[in-house]
């Protein structure tokens, strides 16, 4: 098991390290620094100078040692379009974004979870079909263009809800601003966790329908039912719990995508988060912010797949006999 | 792609061809649902009527001695002020929006179509590779294909397209715009192909069909191509019709996110980005039309998706 845990470990690691290669030859070779630092008129001599002291005259494997030791302490160097250091540019948006997010899974989770149950229980039942269809429908409408509904129908025609922005913002033990306790805030995030969060619905309601009809068909429910159980228990007790492992799993896995979709989200209602940035930083050609960005993301996405796998390790003991043999 | 028909016995191989459709299995699956017949009428329709685009639209929205700025944002015809000649109405630049979609869906289909297609013969062909092979090369294409699969197709596109945007400094976007699509589409999609054609290789591969042809002194890539590759074919189709879905959404969505195609070259998504700055005045058309053409292609795609996806499964039957 330990053994397991530690290649499992390295085995991130890994992947960490090619994407930080991947981003420091994004950084280095993808565009001159120099010349986004310094303008045309600078004097050869200065444009020497800058170039020194971003130590572009080094070997290549110093400089790419040095970009990684940096970017452990989380110095991602200064952005191009800004001149700010892109770590702070992140972390002044990373709660906007964060708070988008995870309300959008709590409601995808909160809503698609006793969707799918149902649909699954009362197959025939012609609200299970009309989930059925709505959920399709929710796949194949890209992002953006439900965002746009929602906007032209509860902004622009019944003005109930703002169509972009934050609303007010307070901010929390000096560094997090959140706009979860103003009323505008809340406001403000209806719309946007809805778009968001809707993909991820369909698809969770999906997955709860086709789990629970497989355990349903199970042997162990077939003794639920044969010793005599109710219904309700042999559902919700049995049925439910053994479907929600795998729906877990691939709850904690779409956590990363539903914040790289932020991307798209946060373009469409102007939402001040790290996606918003990421995209000016692609249009406007600003690899450190790409670069950056990257890293930051590919590092939670491991971490999640990470502490996934190992949960998984720990609970399915099927698995467990897999690893040790 | 033919899938070798379960049902035809001896007695109907000498049938034509037509009959032998006819009396397939998938034919009779088909015409026993009837939402996967209106979504394959409606695609077909959608597809025909994009390559049909110069024909059917009243005027070339990329030709501009044919656009004047004088008509632009007029509403479709049955609102007041409504002009005859522009039936769903104008956009910002005074093309004509029926004719603006014809033309914009034949972008957003070759872009799609040929972001499958590049997807799928990446994929297929490291899958074989790797399967066939095994050892240290199935490990390195897997691990990349692992690494991949951890971040979602429309963050690799973006920077995709980022890092050619930052390469082809100078050049207009014009000249390179449709080609990184493709490439964007390509290299987000292909992990699918390859997980599902290394998977049924490492099966096909002991079988005596292919020991038979190794021992006959066939090369590699032949014994590839011509033995193993019909043979795990099949479950790709499923995949490449969802797929398409998928990239033409992701060209949308990238040409919405202004990394896509530029306003010259107009493509489903370009036209959505164009009449959502114009929602807010009111001019709801822009946005609408051509919003409900996406949606309703993507639909029908991913019904017939949905369907051949339990057609071909045995376990259903």
């Amino acid at each position: 098991m330990l053994a397991f845990v530690i290649r499992r470990i390295l085995q991130s690691c890994m992947v960490l390290l090619t994407v930080a290669l991947l981003a420091f030859t994004m950084f280095r070779f993808v565009g001159d620094p120099v010349a986004q630092i310094v303008s045309l008129d600078t004097p050869a001599e200065e444009v020497r100078k800058v170039r020194e002291s971003l130590g572009l005259d080094d070997p290549v494997i110093v400089q790419m040692g040095r970009y990684l030791y940096k970017a452990v302490q989380l110095d991602f160097g200064i952005s191009y379009q800004f001149r700010q250091p892109v770590i702070e540019l992140l972390a002044e948006r990373a709660p906007a974004t964060l708070e988008l997010a995870l309300i959008s899974s709590f409601l995808s989770l909160a809503i698609g979870i006793p969707m799918g149950v149902y649909t699954a229980l009362r197959r025939d039942s012609l609200f299970a079909r009309v989930f059925q269809s709505i959920s399709l429908v929710g796949v194949s409408l890209p992002t953006f263009l439900i965002g746009i509904l929602l906007i032209y129908l509860f902004a622009v025609t019944l003005g109930w809800l703002p169509s972009f922005g934050r609303g007010q913002v307070v901010t929390v033990s000096g560094r997090w601003s959140t706009g979860l306790l103003t009323a505008s805030g809340l406001k403000a995030l209806i719309l946007p966790a809805i778009t968001l969060g809707l993909y991820q619905m369909t698809l969770i309601m999906r997955l709860v329908r086709a789990e629970m009809l497989e355990v349903l068909r199970s042997d162990h429910i077939k003794f639920a039912r044969a010793r005599g159980l109710t219904t309700r228990a042999i559902h919700f007790r049995h049925a439910l719990k053994s479907t929600l492992v795998p729906v877990i799993t691939i709850a904690g896995l779409q956590l990363g995508s539903i914040i790289a979709f932020a991307v798209i989200t946060e373009t469409v209602f102007q939402w001040p988060g790290m996606g918003a940035l990421f995209l000016k930083a692609v249009q406007n050609v600003d690899i450190p912010i790409m670069a950056a960005y990257l890293m930051i993301i590919s590092a939670l996405f491991v971490t999640i797949n990470m502490v996934v796998d190992l949960l998984y390790a720990f609970v399915d003991p099927r698995l467990r006999a897999t690893i040790k043999g | 792609m033919t899938i070798p028909p379960p049902s035809a016995g001896p007695t109907s191989s000498g049938d034509s061809l037509w009959s032998r459709i006819m009396a397939h299995d998938l034919t009779y699956l088909f015409f026993r649902s009837p939402l996967t017949v209106v979504a394959a009428v409606l695609s077909v329709a959608i597809i025909l009527a994009a390559l049909m685009a110069p024909w059917l639209a009243s005027m070339d929205p990329f030709d501009p001695a044919q656009v004047f700025l004088a008509d632009a944002n007029i509403p479709p015809v049955w609102q007041d002020g409504g002009d005859p000649r522009f039936v769903l109405g104008t956009d910002d630049q005074g093309r004509d929006l029926y004719s603006a979609i014809l033309y914009g869906m034949r972008v957003s289909l070759v872009i799609g179509l040929s972001g499958v297609a590049l997807a799928a013969t990446i994929g297929i062909t490291l899958g074989l590779i790797a399967g066939y092979v095994g050892g240290r090369v199935d490990a390195v294409i897997m691990r990349v294909a692992d690494v991949q699969l951890t971040f979602p197709a429309i963050l690799i596109a973006l920077l995709v397209n980022g890092v050619v945007q930052a390469l082809s400094k100078g050049t207009s976007r014009e000249t390179w715009a449709f080609g990184v699509l493709i490439l964007s589409i390509g290299l987000s999609f292909w992990v699918q192909y390859a997980r599902t054609i290394r998977g049924s290789t490492l099966i096909e591969k002991n079988k005596d069909y292919i020991h038979a042809a190794r021992l006959v002194g066939q090369p590699t890539p032949l014994i590839l191509l011509r033995h193993l590759l019909p043979n795990v074919i099949g479950p790709v189709l499923v995949i490449l019709t969802i797929n398409l879905g998928l990239a033409i959404i992701t060209e949308a969505t990238l040409s919405f996110l202004g990394v896509g195609l530029p306003p010259t070259q107009p493509s489903l998504g370009t036209l959505i980005s164009i009449g959502n700055k114009y929602l807010f005045s009111g001019d709801w058309w822009i946005v609408t039309f051509p919003g409900l053409t996406l949606a309703i292609f993507v639909l029908s795609i991913n019904l017939i998706g949905d369907w051949l996806r339990d057609a071909l499964n045995p376990r259903l039957q």
